[in-house]
Formats: C-alpha cells, sequence, structure tokens
C-alpha cells in the first residue's frame, strides 16, 4: 500500500517539470508536452485523493481531464500546424501579430 | 514493501522520462521520452487501484495524443529546438515557490481534515473499476450533465480543429 | 495483489526480449560488409532524393483527429454500457440510461458527419472538387467581367 503522501509528493514533482519546463521552451510542441505532463500530475494527484477518500468522484476527474487535454491537443496543434505554414518557425515569441 | 519498491520504480521512471523529455536536445527525443512518463503514470494508475483510467492512459495519452504531437513533428520542421534562456530562472522561481509552498503545508494537517475511512486497498482486490464510474456518470445528481457536456466539448475541438487544419488553396497558393 | 498485472509485465518483457534476442543473434550471425549500397535506404529500390524530414501532408492530421475524438468516446461509452444491464433494474435510471447514452453519441455523430460532408476524410476528390471549384469561379469572373484591352487587339 502506497502511502498517499508519496503519491502527492511525485505528482508535485511531475507538475514542477512541467512549469519548468513551459516557461524555459519557446517551441509550441514542447509547450503542449509540458502541458501534457501538468494534466498527467494533475491526474495522479485526484486518484490519490480519491483512494484516500474512498469515493469514485476523484475517480472521474482524469476522465475529463482527458477530453481536456484531447481537445487541447487536437486544436493546438492544428493551430501550430497553421502558425508554422504561414510563419515557417514554432517559435511562440514570434506569435505578436494578434496583437495588432 | 514489494509495492512501494513497485511505486519507486515507476515513479522513478516517470521522472526520468520526464526529465529527458524536457531536457533533451531533439524534440522527437522529447516526444518518445514522453511516452516512458505517460506510461509510468499509467502504471501508477494500476497501483492506485485505477485499472480502467490506467487503461484510458495508455489507449488515449499514449496511442491519441502522442501520435497526435508525433504527426504535428512531421508536418512542421526537423529539431529545431528555441529555448528562452531569461525565464529559466524565473521557472526555477516558480517551481520552487510552488514545492516550498506544498512541502510546508503537506505536514499542516489541512489534508488530514477529511474524515479517513478504512483504506479500501483497491490494488490488493484488483476489483474493476469500469462500473462504479459507468454508474456514476448515468445517476442523475452526480455526473450526467458533465457526461453530456464532454461530447459536446469533443463535438467543438472536432469541428475547430478540422476547420483549422483544413487546406485552403489560396493560402497555398500565395505561400508557393 | 498489484501482480495481478503480472501477465501483462510478462508479455511487454517477453515482447522487448524478442526483439532485441533477433537483432543480438542478426549481428552475430551476419557478415560484415559496408559498401556504399548496402548503406543505402534502399539497397535495389528507389533512389531516395533528399532528407526524411519533409512536411507530411495534413490529411494525415485530421485522420488521427478524428480517431483521438472517437477514442476519447469510446473511453466514455465503455463503462456505461459495462453498466447498462444494471441501470435498467435502478429506480429513477432505467430506460433513461440508453437515451443519454445515444445523445451522447448523436452529438459526436454531428461532427463526423460534418467531417464527411465537407469531404475532409475523403483522400483525393476533396481537392479535386476544390480545384474545379476555383477554376468555375476563375471562369465566371473572366465571362463577367472580359478585359477589353485584349478584345480591341
Amino acid at each position: 500500500m502506497i502511502p498517499t503522501a508519496h503519491v502527492h509528493i511525485l505528482a508535485a514533482l511531475l507538475f514542477g517539470l512541467g512549469i519548468l519546463g513551459f516557461l524555459r521552451q519557446r517551441n509550441a510542441i514542447m509547450l503542449l508536452m509540458s502541458v501534457e505532463l501538468m494534466l498527467n500530475s494533475a491526474n495522479l494527484s485526484f486518484l490519490a485523493a480519491a483512494r484516500e477518500q474512498g469515493n469514485v468522484d476523484g475517480a472521474m476527474m482524469p476522465l475529463f481531464v482527458l477530453v481536456v487535454a484531447a481537445a487541447e491537443a487536437a486544436v493546438g496543434l492544428a493551430l501550430i500546424i497553421i502558425l508554422f505554414r504561414k510563419r515557417v518557425s514554432l517559435d511562440v515569441d514570434l506569435l505578436r501579430s494578434l496583437r495588432d | 514493501m514489494a509495492s512501494l519498491l513497485a511505486f519507486l520504480l515507476f515513479a522513478g521512471l516517470a521522472v526520468v522520462c520526464a526529465l529527458v523529455a524536457l531536457f533533451h536536445r531533439s524534440v522527437v527525443h522529447s516526444a518518445f521520452a514522453l511516452l516512458g512518463t505517460l506510461l509510468g503514470v499509467a502504471d501508477l494508475f494500476l497501483q492506485l487501484g485505477a485499472d480502467y483510467l490506467a487503461m484510458t492512459q495508455v489507449l488515449i495519452y499514449v496511442g491519441g495524443i502522442l501520435v497526435l504531437i508525433l504527426f504535428g513533428l512531421m508536418l512542421t520542421p526537423p529539431d529545431r529546438r528555441e529555448l528562452r534562456p531569461a525565464r529559466i530562472f524565473l521557472g526555477l522561481a516558480v517551481t520552487g515557490a510552488g514545492a516550498l509552498l506544498f512541502l510546508t503545508r503537506m505536514d499542516s494537517g489541512a489534508w488530514k481534515a477529511a474524515p479517513l475511512q478504512e483504506l479500501p486497498d483497491l490494488a490488493n482486490q484488483a476489483s474493476p473499476t469500469a462500473e462504479p464510474i459507468g454508474l456514476a456518470f448515468l445517476e442523475r445528481d452526480s455526473w450526467l450533465l458533465a457526461f453530456e457536456f464532454a461530447s459536446v466539448i469533443l463535438l467543438a475541438a472536432l469541428v475547430g480543429a478540422v476547420f483549422i487544419a483544413r487546406r485552403r488553396f489560396r493560402v497555398d497558393d500565395e505561400g508557393a | 495483489m498489484y501482480f495481478h498485472y503480472a501477465n501483462i509485465l510478462v508479455f511487454l518483457v517477453a515482447g522487448m526480449a524478442f526483439v532485441f534476442l533477433n537483432m543480438v543473434i542478426g549481428s552475430l550471425l551476419r557478415p560484415k560488409r559496408k559498401t556504399d549500397e548496402g548503406l543505402e535506404p534502399y539497397e535495389c529500390g528507389e533512389e531516395t532524393i533528399g532528407s526524411s524530414w519533409f512536411r507530411f501532408d495534413i490529411r494525415y492530421y485530421t485522420v488521427a483527429l478524428v480517431y483521438i475524438v472517437f477514442a476519447v468516446e469510446v473511453a466514455f461509452l465503455f463503462p456505461v454500457a459495462r453498466v447498462m444491464r444494471q441501470a435498467f433494474e435502478i429506480e429513477g435510471i432505467g430506460g433513461l440510461a440508453l437515451i443519454e447514452a445515444f445523445l451522447f453519441v448523436a452529438i459526436l455523430f454531428l461532427g463526423l458527419a460534418y467531417v464527411w460532408v465537407k469531404g475532409d476524410l475523403n483522400w483525393v476528390r476533396a481537392f479535386q472538387r476544390e480545384f474545379e471549384e476555383r477554376r468555375r469561379l476563375e471562369a465566371e469572373r473572366r465571362a463577367s467581367s472580359p478585359p477589353p484591352a485584349r478584345k480591341a487587339s
């Protein structure tokens, strides 16, 4: 039986790595991958809490996170592909033209 | 003891693969390292007694989202990883602050306020978790609305992403 | 125990071992001769042109996109299907469960219908249709406003 705190610590570690990656990268696909990492760590935390409480509600959240992750990856990558077609770069810092 | 060992093994796999994913120079290698992380997390789901979620993790994250990311990589140029060195410190600061907050709050008892039931050792019973999830979906005052809205979100994502990614001839003619 | 899933582990290990063993055996048995032709990707096929890092066609992405949306749909429907028989016996859910599941499928079917009707799932014909459409529009434009300079000459 794994202590719940261990799972939470692992989740926090993975989430921290995700944030670090998100702030460090400018490549849009890497940003997407960092977000997936963070979502996964949140799922882990939810499941640990669900097991501790002994009800199913915490186990439902990962399924909905899954929907969000799938939708986000689908739309995000479509945007990235269009961005690359127009700009020939994946650097998100170049994405300033929407401001005008 | 064995379960703790298994936890440490797969937690280590997940963390090491995440580190490789974030710090390897090649984006394609990163994507494949992310595969290791996702599989490690799927195994941890199993250890937490959520066998159905572990299966969906493999089916959708590994079989779907990661494949989508790899397709995205193939549709865009070879390995070019842009870093922004100036923000490393910001990242470290944010992460460190979060970790500090977490570690100080963890023992403060806030988490122990919830009434602890007898810990159901789901991993030891190895009972399928798909059925309680299905019942929770169908009960009117628990998750039913969310269930139907998930469908709407997926519809929006499908139509939106296909519309965005659709090839338009005028754009291509000008570009070429 | 956690080791209920040991058969999956055995399956994984056996699969990896199979691949690696075959590669090791192959590298031990085969003669080692390095010629220019042997190092090409296809020794007796098409000559390769350029690097393999070219942009894939967007249509592959569309298919993967449709796949992932419906994979998530299956992930949601499977637990519901699993308890459908039970749900009929529960007071207050009953036949509604079936309607709810069908509503879920129907909403997503709209998306499939959209993608299908718009021709995004068509590998070839969608592009032909767009070509023809463009040609038709151009012809119309030319017919409605004929350039006078050309007529004079």
